[in-house]
C-alpha cells in the first residue's frame, strides 16, 4: 500500500460546496479511493496536485501558511500544486463571498509524515465497526434509515446520500461543520439539535428530535471513529 | 457677382433686428446689468420651479447633498460591521444581516457617493471655473439628478423593507445568478446599478462638452484649471468604462426574469464573463472617483501655496495616461481565477506602471509646496493628509500588483486596508478639502476653521487607527467578507483597533456635519474670493448669481485672477433679454457662436419618474419593458419638443 501510493502521484479532489469542503482521495484502485470532508490529510515533502472544483458558486481555496488562493469556479476544474514542508495542522478557509456563512467555511489540513499519512488512509478506508451498545444502535438504525441517509454517506451502511459531507470516520476528525466547532460530545449535540441556530442558513435542517432520539444519534455519531 | 435683391432685403432687414436684441456691453452694464439677466435666468417659483430648474448650480448643489447623505448611510453601516466585528465569535449581527450590511456598505459608497459627488462637484464648479453661465445639456443634467436619486431610493427602500441585495457589490455570479439568489435582492441590485450607470453617462456627457466647448474666450486647453483636466479624463473614462457594466447588469437581469444563460456554465455560459465585465468598469471606476479628488488637490495646493502648481504639463499627461492605463488593470482583480500566467504578466506590469503617473503628481504637488508659501488652512491640511494616506495605499497597491503576493493578499483585510487608504485617503479627504475649499462660494459664507482643524485630525488619526490594523489582519489570514473570525488566531486586537478607530472617524464625520450646518447660518459672510484663488469661479459673487457672470470674462492665463488683479477683461454682445452662453472653440477657446440655454422644464423630472418606473417595475415582469417605454417615450417627446421655430438673426461674435 505504502509503495504503491507513493509510486501513483497523490492525486486529490477537493469539490467546495455551500459551506463546507468535499475531500477525494483518487486511486487507480476504485477500493482504495477515499471520500471525507473539511479535512485534508498531506504526507510532508510530497508534492501533491490538488484539482478544485465547485458544485454551487464561486468559493477559494486558501490555506494560508501552505499556499496562496486558488478560486473554485463552477464549470471550471482548476488546481493547485502543494509541497508541504512542515508537520503540523494548518487553517484553510474560503476567500471568496460565496453566500451567507462564508465565514463558516474552513478546512483543516493536517500535514504528517507519510507513515502516519499512509496510516490514516488505511483506517480511513475501513468503514466503522457496528455499534456495540443499545443506545448507539438505536442511533445507528434512525441515521441509516431516517432523514440524516438522504444527504450523508457512512460507508458500510445503507446511509449513501451525496448532498452532504461524508461522515464515516467524523468522529475522528478535528471539528464540526467546516471548522465552526470543535469536535465533541457536547458540540454534536448541539448541532444535531439545531444546526440553524450555530450556523444560521446552512444547508442542514433542524430536524427536531425527539430527546432519546438525539441521545441515540449522537451515541451512533460518536462511534465513528 | 451682384447680390439678388431679395437676399439683401432679408440681409438688412437682420441687421435692422439685430439693433433691436438687448445685449450686454458699452451701454448695459452694473447693476441695470444684472437685473435684467436675473429677470431672464430666474426659475419658475415653487415645488414646479424645483423639479424644472436647469440651473448647474442648483442641480450640482443637489447631486453634493444627496451623495453625502448617502456617505452618511453608508457610514453608519460600516460603523455597525465594526460593531460586530469588535470581538471574536460575536452575535450582535447575523450572518445574513452582515452580508447585507457590506454590500448595501460598497454599493453605497462606489455607485451612491463617490462617484456622484465628484460629478456633483464638478457640476456646480466647473462651469464657473470656466467662465460660462451654465452647462450644456442642462435638462440632461437635471433628468440625470432624478435618476440617481430614484436608484438610491430604490436601494435604500428595498435595505428598509429587508430585501436589500445581499451578493456583495460586485455581485459575482453565480451566487448572484437565479438559482443561488431567489427572491427580487440580486435584482434590486442589478437595477440600482442600471440607474447610476444612466444618471453617471449623462453627467459625464455634460461634464465633457462643457470642458470642450464652453470654456471662456482665451482659455486654451493649455490654460485650463486642472480640474478641469482631471474631470475632462474622468468623463471620457465614464463614457468607455459605464457601458461594460450596464452590458454585465442587463445580463444579469436577463439571466434572473426572462431565463437566458449568460452566466449559466451549463448552458455554455461563463460565471468568469461576469467579472471580466464587471472589473473592466469596476477598476477604471477607482480612477474614476479619484482622478477628480487630483484636481480638487491641484487647485487646493496651487491656491494654498500660491504659486501655479509645478510642471502643469506633467499633471496633464499623468491624467491622461492614468485614464488609458486604467482600461489595462482589471484583471488584477481576478489572478485567483485561475486564467492563463502568462497574461498575468502584462496586467502586474500595467498594474505597476499606473504607480508612474501618480507619483509623478505628487511629486509635482510637493514641489508646488516646496516651492511655494503653504497657508496649513483647513483645505491645505486634507491635501497633507491626502498624500501621507494616499502614498501609503499607492505603495501597498503596488504590492499586490504582482501576483504571488496578490495569491495570499487578494480578498483578505489587507485588500480592504489598501483601497480604503487609496479611496478614503486618495478621494474622500480631498474631498472634504473641496468642501470646505468651495463652501463659500456655495454658501456665501465660511466654514468655522477651528472647528475644521480639529475635525481634520480626528478623522486623519481616527482613519490611520481605524484602517492600519487592518494590514495586519489581512496579513494573518482574516479574508474579507466575513461576518465573524474565531478566537485565537491573533485577529482580537487589530479588529478592536479598528472598531476603536472607525468610531473616531464616525464622530469627526458628525463633527463635520455639525461644523456644515452651523456654518450655513453662523459662519462669517465669505467674499467673492476668501482664499485669493486663481481661477475663475473665484471673479463672480458667492454665491454665484443665477446666470453666474455679469459680463463672459476672459482668460489670459492659466490663472487670471493673479495675473489680472484690476479686473479681468470680458466679451459682450450677449442677449441679455434670453438665456444665453458663449460657445468656444475646442483648443484655443476662440469664441465660436451664441447658443440659446434651456428653459427650465418639469419634463427631465417626468422623464426620469417614467425611466425609474421601467426599470423598477422591470424587476418584477419583463412585460413592464414593453409596456413602460410608452410612458418614457412620450415624456422624452415632450422633453424634445421642438419649439415654435422663429427666424433670429445669428451674429457671429468677432
Amino acid at each position: 500500500m505504502a509503495q504503491a501510493a507513493r509510486s501513483e502521484k497523490l492525486s486529490i479532489v477537493v469539490t467546495a460546496n455551500q459551506w463546507w469542503w468535499d475531500v477525494e482521495y483518487q486511486s487507480a484502485d476504485p477500493s482504495k479511493t477515499l471520500r471525507t470532508a473539511n479535512e485534508l490529510h498531506l504526507p510532508v515533502g510530497v508534492p501533491v496536485r490538488i484539482q478544485l472544483k465547485s458544485s454551487d458558486v464561486i468559493h477559494s481555496f486558501w490555506v494560508p501558511n501552505l499556499a496562496g488562493k486558488q478560486d473554485l469556479i463552477p464549470g471550471r476544474t482548476s488546481d493547485v500544486t502543494i509541497t508541504p514542508e512542515k508537520i503540523g495542522l494548518y487553517r484553510g478557509q474560503c476567500a471568496e463571498f460565496c453566500g451567507v456563512q462564508h465565514a463558516r467555511m474552513a478546512l483543516n489540513v493536517q500535514v504528517e509524515s507519510y507513515a502516519d499519512f499512509v496510516n490514516w488512509w488505511e483506517r480511513q478506508l475501513v468503514p466503522p465497526k457496528p455499534p456495540a451498545n443499545a443506545l448507539a444502535a438505536a442511533g445507528y438504525a434512525y441515521v441509516t434509515s431516517g432523514p440524516c441517509s438522504v444527504c450523508h454517506t457512512i460507508s458500510g451502511t445503507p446511509a449513501q446520500g451525496r448532498v452532504g459531507p461524508d461522515l464515516t470516520h467524523l468522529a475522528s476528525r478535528r471539528s464540526l461543520a467546516a471548522g465552526t466547532l470543535p469536535m465533541g460530545k457536547g458540540n454534536l449535540y448541539g448541532w444535531v439539535a439545531d444546526p440553524q441556530s450555530i450556523k444560521p442558513g446552512n444547508r442542514m435542517p433542524t430536524i427536531g428530535l425527539e430527546p432519546d432520539q438525539l441521545h441515540a444519534v449522537v451515541a451512533y455519531l460518536e462511534t465513528l471513529k | 457677382m451682384t447680390v439678388p435683391a431679395h437676399v439683401r432685403e432679408e440681409d438688412e432687414r437682420l441687421a435692422r433686428e439685430r439693433k433691436k436684441l438687448a445685449r450686454d456691453g458699452s451701454k448695459l452694464k452694473g447693476a441695470r446689468l444684472e437685473a435684467r439677466l436675473d429677470k431672464s435666468w430666474a426659475r419658475p417659483p415653487g415645488i414646479i420651479g424645483w423639479i424644472s430648474t436647469v440651473d448647474h448650480k442648483e442641480i450640482g448643489r443637489r447631486y453634493i447633498v444627496t451623495a453625502l447623505i448617502f456617505l452618511a448611510l453608508g457610514g453608519a453601516l460600516a460603523l455597525a460591521m465594526r460593531m460586530q466585528l469588535a470581538r471574536p465569535d460575536s452575535a450582535l449581527i447575523g450572518a445574513a444581516r452582515y452580508n447585507e450590511l457590506f454590500t448595501m456598505h460598497g454599493t453605497t459608497m462606489m455607485f451612491l457617493f463617490a462617484v456622484p459627488v465628484m460629478q456633483g462637484v464638478a457640476l456646480y464648479v466647473l462651469p464657473l471655473m470656466l467662465g460660462t453661465r451654465n452647462c450644456s445639456f442642462p435638462r440632461l443634467a437635471a433628468f440625470s439628478y432624478f435618476t440617481y436619486l430614484f436608484g438610491g431610493l430604490l436601494l435604500w427602500g428595498a435595505f428598509f423593507l429587508n430585501i436589500g441585495p445581499d451578493v456583495g457589490w460586485f455581485a459575482y455570479t453565480p451566487l448572484s445568478g437565479p438559482e443561488y439568489s431567489p427572491g427580487k435582492r440580486a435584482d434590486i441590485w442589478a437595477q440600482m446599478v442600471t440607474f447610476t450607470e444612466v444618471a453617471a453617462l449623462a453627467v459625464a456627457v455634460v461634464i465633457v462638452c462643457t470642458i470642450l466647448k464652453q470654456r471662456a474666450p482665451g482659455m486654451t486647453l493649455a490654460r485650463m484649471p486642472l480640474f478641469a483636466w482631471a474631470m475632462l479624463v474622468t468623463g471620457i473614462m465614464i463614457i468607455f468604462s459605464m457601458p461594460s457594466v450596464a452590458l454585465a447588469s442587463a445580463m444579469l437581469i436577463s439571466d434572473r426574469l426572462v431565463g437566458t444563460h449568460f452566466f449559466n456554465h451549463f448552458e455554455h455560459g461563463d460565471a468568469l464573463l461576469w467579472q471580466h465585465l464587471f472589473w473592466f468598469f469596476g477598476h477604471p471606476e477607482v480612477y474614476i472617483i479619484f482622478l477628480p479628488a487630483t484636481g480638487f488637490v491641484s487647485v487646493i495646493v496651487e491656491a494654498f501655496c500660491r504659486r501655479p502648481v509645478f510642471a502643469y504639463p506633467v499633471v496633464v499627461l499623468a491624467l491622461v495616461a492614468t485614464g488609458i492605463l486604467a482600461f489595462g488593470l482589471w484583471v488584477h482583480h481576478m489572478f485567483t481565477t485561475g486564467l492563463p500566467r502568462v497574461g498575468y504578466s502584462f496586467y502586474t506590469a500595467a498594474s505597476m506602471t499606473v504607480a508612474i503617473p501618480t507619483g509623478l503628481q505628487i511629486f509635482c504637488w510637493l514641489a508646488t509646496m516646496w516651492d511655494g508659501r503653504p497657508r496649513l488652512e483647513v483645505p491645505m491640511l486634507y491635501v497633507i493628509g491626502f498624500i501621507v494616506t494616499f502614498v501609503i495605499g499607492g505603495l501597498t497597491g503596488v504590492m499586490i500588483a504582482s501576483v504571488p503576493l496578490d495569491l495570499q493578499l487578494h480578498d483578505t483585510y489587507f485588500i480592504v486596508a489598501h483601497f480604503h487608504y487609496v479611496l478614503i485617503g486618495g478621494a474622500v479627504f480631498p474631498l472634504l478639502g473641496a468642501i470646505v475649499y468651495w463652501y463659500p462660494k456655495i454658501t456665501g459664507r465660511m466654514m468655522n476653521p477651528t472647528l475644521g482643524k480639529i475635525q481634520f485630525w480626528m478623522i486623519f488619526l481616527g482613519f490611520q487607527l481605524a484602517f492600519f490594523p487592518m494590514h495586519l489582519s489581512g496579513l494573518l489570514g482574516m479574508p474579507r467578507r466575513v461576518y465573524t473570525y474565531p478566537a485565537g488566531l491573533g485577529l482580537e486586537l487589530p479588529n478592536l483597533l479598528s472598531t476603536l478607530g472607525s468610531l473616531v472617524v464616525g464622530a469627526a464625520v458628525v463633527l463635520f456635519v455639525v461644523n456644515g450646518l452651523v456654518s450655513l447660518f453662523r459662519g462669517a459672510i465669505a467674499p467673492d474670493d476668501p482664499w485669493k484663488a486663481p481661477s475663475l469661479e473665484w471673479a463672480t459673487r458667492s454665491p454665484p448669481p443665477p446666470y453666474n457672470f455679469a459680463h463672459i470674462p476672459v482668460a489670459e492665463s492659466r490663472t487670471p485672477l493673479w495675473d489680472q488683479p484690476d479686473g479681468l477683461p470680458v466679451v459682450t454682445g450677449l442677449r441679455v433679454d434670453e438665456k444665453e452662453l458663449l460657445v468656444t472653440t475646442v483648443v484655443a477657446a476662440a469664441p465660436d457662436m451664441r447658443e440659446p440655454v434651456p428653459h427650465a422644464s418639469p419634463w427631465p423630472f417626468i422623464a426620469a419618474v417614467a425611466v425609474a418606473i421601467v426599470f423598477i417595475a422591470t424587476i418584477f415582469s419583463p412585460w413592464a419593458l414593453a409596456m413602460g417605454i410608452v410612458p418614457a417615450a412620450i415624456a422624452l417627446a415632450a422633453w424634445f419638443w421642438p419649439k415654435e421655430i422663429k427666424r433670429e438673426p445669428e451674429p457671429v461674435i468677432t
